[in-house]
């Protein structure tokens, strides 16, 4: 390969901007719906999310409006349980999750010099789920419909004995669909950050903000299967008896605790990261100096990423868990300073070493700094054993969070509009507005949340819709209505601010506050013209002239090479090119799949299951169409991007960008196991008897045998299958065994407990057995239904030797199943033979 | 009832949360002194001239030394204090306490069998008692904060708590762990009595309802056990013996009516007799509507005399 040097300054081709322009061109019209560039759905995911704030923080006002005065009836306890409810599902599910994914979809790619998300159609599928989703979620407020047990949703309050309506499902079954946004949207991060860098940004140059987002993803990959698998517990409690928590019939509510929380203490750290990455990008450029110890802070956002799935029962310490558990939990809870102190300092560090700006974002952080340090210190006391057991569940713990979600993550989310708004109108949003909306908001929050504290240290309990006067309450409470108010008023000025100055333009380019990573070069709907190489942390910086060489077409890929939408893959680590990718352009079918997928959960809710259906096989079909499309094969001869480069347009195996989202979505899959192996071991060492319970046999051990040698057989064949790729009727064959196969083992260990007499209804135990052969079987259904599209496609000559990614997926994802279909045969039929 | 501070743990009445109250007054003033700190170099730092930093001690020194320190020493004292407030159960339960939604039903161990009440418990003073905690139907959690601190009743579980007071004195308790429509109405009292007080008061609760004094007294029990009361409350010495409501045997005597809606006193009896879903909607007890003016009143006399 011969070496160009870049940049490349002769003339470019006179059509080939026109062309990059025209593969890129935003639709118009009604075919706006049709969008999937990551700029046009970053932008409805974040204002999708800020309304979703507004609205709860509706609720809020409400809530304080009710307290402000001791036995008030502004509204009854039916209402304000709903409103605490939903204002923290909301706030927590509907915005903060959402927000953060919103931010990394715009943000993202124009960091790494990308052109887009490497799965735009997910991308946007997973937008149009949550967003219509979210909305008639939200709208069972009106109905007098919405779950009222709380965000934690604790049974057996929530079990159908104590909440009979289907209030307590829509938070089960509309949690259901905002998990699987959650995880589309973290694949797509972990993928794009990996795969899609500019050639030469290694890890090591990497922005912060782009380590946070990788340390988030792997967070969300790790930390939403918990709370999956325990919303699917519950549901199949509610729906059919099935006893997990109820502690007659062998259950323990505090099973689902332990999985709520397994989820619950990293979401606040998924929450936290983004904003402490996007701190972390701001604070340099405000202060004009890189910032201080870079490599300490990547380490400390993966270490606070690691720590955080071992802190879940600081939330628990009043259940009557021995002390030493409570002490390991509370050391472990405390560590998280460490890495938090690291940032915090290397934040004042960068503060002391530069000079920083005064201007709209600096206030928001400034802000940042004093509120989340009260709110980490706040956790601090949280984490100390004997003060928990005072202040646990009170409205200190209201004050503690609000500290530290508004602070670690709401106002480094407004410095970020102030900062990143001129990425899309080209000027910066106002400062008078800046001022006031910061500083209402600083003193809102202190007067709101601070008497909070005192509020809790003098008895009052959290989630009291009202409370008896003469306790010393009346006050506090009434001071932090009022400051609510100041709050609320502060955000209506930013979001004021939003509305009368920001602009969707065309081209931008005003990097207006001279920073130095790549999202400020000249970028359109096709990212920047062309795509640098890059040799620095601060590429703008290092290289002042870079972006106008980027912009007249001098670096990478200066146009379309295919005619279509590319972007480069990169090798994880050191980012070399490795090949183009061809990235779909505008369709309905993600909204179609997206409303197809919130149909089916929330119709599902209502109990109409023919229409639920009907809704997810159209989720489906949209689905199944958008990936016939993919997975072309080598449509173009390799092609030269530049500076010496040819890549090919085609890639499988580890190289394919496809491998890794399929092998990241297996890893999903294998926690959401394991919690249900966690599930199963938890209920049976705290099982009141034996184990399995007096009266059940367990089935004959040739049942398990044979349903496990069938597994691995099948699993063998597609083996087969991997190499006969060339002579379809062997290949086909392999596969109709290997399908035939799966379903017998299935099936025979299925019949193996019924046969014996287990029944899931009777006994925790036999609902944890079923639930184990119920996620199998969810599972043989969609490895049916990937091995009848991968024939399919061998069937319609889309298949052979070569274009083979399709396959590749489907053989991972069966060879994956067959693991967990002979572990759960382990787990199930050795574990209680081993135990008795 | 005059209340005051009467459920704060910044007030402790006992040793157990004295000693908590003083391991917060070192969480206060050193989160105080760390977040000046923060702020005061934070804030010097943005708007002093540029200087140059060294990056190791801020970042070595500040994120790591300082915090591993300072928590290493609050570890130590935490786990101290936590030790101290979790020893071993000692014997049997003096008092069980079951959760209800959403009052507490309380029964002490006495000789001659159980003494029940509801939503109060008196203790003597200066002598620990070992309260065992359980819950009938969803989670709730004990807790009187100038006492100790909170203890979830977990159903299926039995958990302990030891509740002792330093000087006589009434302090207030509430649920905290949210457990459904009326959470915020699930209040009770605790008494800490003089010892020789307590025994007195025990023993009477122990004993059968005294037989009404008067004629109007009479009329009022006859109420009682003509209307649906004795379906579901129980006053022992009489052939009311139901089991779903609050044991009404020394009812006259206790503090508060419905969990900390009302106080006590005849007038509260009768409001809440008349309709105590519009004091409390959503608890199990229906509105009487069968009953005469004249009745009522004889009623609400009548369990106010049984004190």
């Amino acid at each position: 390969m011969k070496k160009e040097h870049l940049p490349n300054s002769l003339p470019r081709p006179p059509d080939e901007f026109e062309a990059l322009k025209r593969a890129w061109a935003r639709p118009k019209g009604w075919r706006f719906f049709t969008a999937v560039n990551n700029t046009t759905i970053g932008m409805l995911y974040v204002g999708t999310a800020l309304l979703f704030f507004v609205l709860a923080g509706i609720l809020a006002l409400i809530m304080r409006t009710q307290l402000a005065v001791p036995n008030n009836d502004l509204v009854g306890y039916q209402t304000y349980n709903q409103l605490f409810t939903m204002h923290g599902t909301i706030m927590m599910f509907l915005f903060a999750v959402p927000v953060i994914e919103a931010l990394g979809v715009y943000l993202l790619p124009g960091m790494i010099a990308a052109r887009d998300l490497p799965f735009p159609r997910l991308g946007a599928y997973a937008y149009w789920a949550y967003a219509i989703g979210g909305l008639i979620f939200f709208g069972t407020l009106f109905f007098n419909a919405a779950p009222d047990g709380g965000w934690f949703m604790y049974p057996p309050l929530t079990g159908s004995e104590y909440t009979p309506s289907n209030s307590a499902d829509w938070w089960l079954l509309g949690i259901g669909f905002i998990e699987i946004s959650a995880i589309a949207g973290a694949i797509e991060l972990i993928v794009g950050i990996l795969r899609t860098r500019a050639p030469g940004m290694s890890l090591g140059k990497m922005p912060i903000y782009a380590w946070a987002m990788l340390v988030v993803g792997g967070m969300i990959v790790f930390g939403f299967p918990p709370v999956i698998l325990a919303t699917l517990l519950m549901e199949l409690e509610r729906a059919f008896d099935w006893p997990f928590f109820i502690a007659a019939k062998g259950g323990d509510p505090v099973l689902w605790q332990h999985l709520f929380w397994l989820f619950g203490h990293p979401e606040v750290y998924i929450i936290f990261l983004p904003a402490a990455g996007m701190v972390s990008m701001m604070l340099p450029v405000m202060c004009r100096t890189p910032i201080v110890g870079y490599r300490w802070v990547v380490g400390a956002l993966v270490g606070v990423g690691v720590l955080s799935f071992g802190l879940w029962a600081h939330h628990m310490f009043t259940t009557g868990m021995p002390h030493l558990s409570a002490t390991l939990f509370s050391a472990a809870s405390m560590a998280v300073a460490i890495p938090t102190g690291i940032q915090i300092f290397a934040w004042i560090a960068t503060l002391w070493r530069g000079k920083m700006q005064r201007e709209g974002p600096s206030w928001f952080l400034l802000a940042f700094i004093g509120v989340f340090t009260l709110g980490g210190l706040t956790g601090i006391m949280l984490a100390v054993v004997p003060f928990n057991w005072q202040v646990h569940d009170t409205h200190f713990v209201v004050a503690h969070l609000h500290y530290v979600l508004i602070g670690g993550m709401v106002f480094p989310l407004f410095a970020a509009l102030y900062y990143w708004a001129p990425l899309v109108s080209g000027r910066k949003l106002s400062e008078a507005m800046a001022r006031w909306g910061c500083g209402l908001m600083f003193v809102g929050l202190n007067v709101a949340f601070f008497p909070m504290h005192i509020t809790g240290m003098l008895g009052m309990p959290r989630r009291v819709h009202t409370y008896a006067e003469g306790l010393g309450w009346e006050d506090l409470n009434m001071v932090s209505t009022v400051g609510a108010y100041v709050f609320a008023a502060g955000v209506l000025v930013v979001l004021a601010d939003l509305a009368l100055h920001l602009r969707l333009g065309g081209k931008v380019d005003a990097n207006v506050w001279g920073a130095g990573t790549l999202e400020w070069l000249p970028l359109d709907s096709y990212g920047s013209r062309s795509i640098p190489q890059v040799r620095g942390r601060d590429p703008l910086w290092d290289h002042p002239a870079l972006a106008r060489e980027v912009d007249s077409g001098q670096h990478y890929l200066p146009g379309t090479a295919t005619g279509g939408r590319e972007t480069i893959v990169t090798s994880p680590i050191d980012a070399r090119a490795q090949y183009l990718l061809v990235v779909p352009g505008p369709s309905w079918l993600p909204l179609i799949a997206g409303a197809g997928t919130a149909a089916f959960f929330l119709l599902l809710t209502v109990k109409m299951v023919a229409a639920a259906i009907i809704g997810g096989m159209v989720a489906l079909a949209a689905m199944l169409k958008w990936m016939w499309q993919t997975d072309r094969g080598v449509t173009h001869p390799p092609v030269d991007i530049g500076g010496g480069i040819t890549l090919p347009v085609y890639a499988s195996g580890p190289v394919s960008h496809s491998w890794w989202a399929m092998v990241v979505l297996m890893v999903v899959d294998a926690t959401v196991f394991a919690s249900l192996v966690f599930s199963y071991c938890y209920l049976g060492t705290n099982a009141a008897d034996t184990w399995p319970p007096a009266g059940v046999n367990l089935p004959g051990l040739a049942w398990p045998a044979a349903a496990a040698l069938a597994w691995l057989a099948s699993s063998a064949l597609f083996g087969l299958a991997r190499r006969r790729l060339d002579s379809p009727a062997v290949f086909r064959a392999a596969l109709l065994a290997a399908i035939a196969l799966m379903l017998a083992a299935f099936g025979t260990d299925l019949y193996g407990q019924w046969q014996a007499g287990l029944r899931a209804d009777d006994h925790a135990y036999g609902a944890i057995v079923y639930t184990v052969l119920a996620w199998q079987g969810f599972h043989v259904a969609v490895l049916f239904v990937m091995a009848a599209y991968t024939l399919a496609r061998s069937w319609c000559g889309l298949l052979d030797a070569t274009r083979r990614v399709t396959f590749d997926n489907t053989r991972l994802f069966w060879h994956y199943m067959a693991g967990q279909g002979i572990a759960g045969i382990v787990l199930v039929h050795a574990l209680p033979r081993w135990l008795g | 009832m005059k209340q005051g501070r009467i459920q704060s743990m910044l007030d402790p009445g006992s040793a157990a949360a004295a000693l908590i109250h003083e391991l917060g007054i070192w969480l206060y003033a050193g989160s105080g002194l760390v977040l000046v700190l923060v702020v005061a170099l934070a804030l010097y730092g943005a708007f002093s001239a540029p200087r140059k930093v060294a990056e190791k001690a801020w970042i070595v020194g500040g994120g790591i030394v300082f915090p591993a320190i300072v928590l290493a020493a609050l570890l130590v004292y935490a786990i101290h204090v936590g030790h101290a407030l979790s020893g071993p159960p000692a014997r049997a339960a003096d008092i069980e306490v079951v959760g209800k939604r959403w009052w507490w039903e309380v029964r002490y161990a006495t000789g001659g069998g159980h003494a029940v009440l509801a939503n109060e418990l008196r203790i003597p003073v200066g002598k620990p008692l070992e309260i065992a905690l359980s819950t009938d139907d969803v989670i709730h959690s004990f807790w009187v904060p100038a006492l100790a601190g909170k203890v979830d009743m977990i159903p299926g579980r039995t958990n302990r708590i030891v509740v002792e007071a330093r000087e006589p004195g009434i302090y207030r308790g509430q649920c905290a762990e949210f457990c459904g429509a009326q959470h915020a109405w699930m209040a009770f009292y605790v008494v800490a009595l003089p010892e020789e007080e307590f025994r007195a008061w025990l023993a009477r609760q122990a004993a059968p309802a005294a037989e009404p004094a008067d004629a109007f007294l009479l009329r009022g029990r006859d109420a009682f056990l003509r209307e649906a009361c004795a379906a579901c409350h129980t006053i022992r010495g009489t052939a009311a013996a139901g089991t779903l409501g609050p044991d009404l045997t020394h009812v006259g005597g206790r503090l508060s009516i419905g969990a900390g809606v009302l106080g006590s006193g005849a007038a509260a009896l009768a409001a809440w007799i008349a309709d105590p879903q519009h004091l409390k909607p959503g608890n199990l007890m229906p509105e009487t509507k069968t009953l005469t003016g004249e009745d009522l009143r004889a009623l609400a006399s009548y369990l106010e005399s049984l004190k």
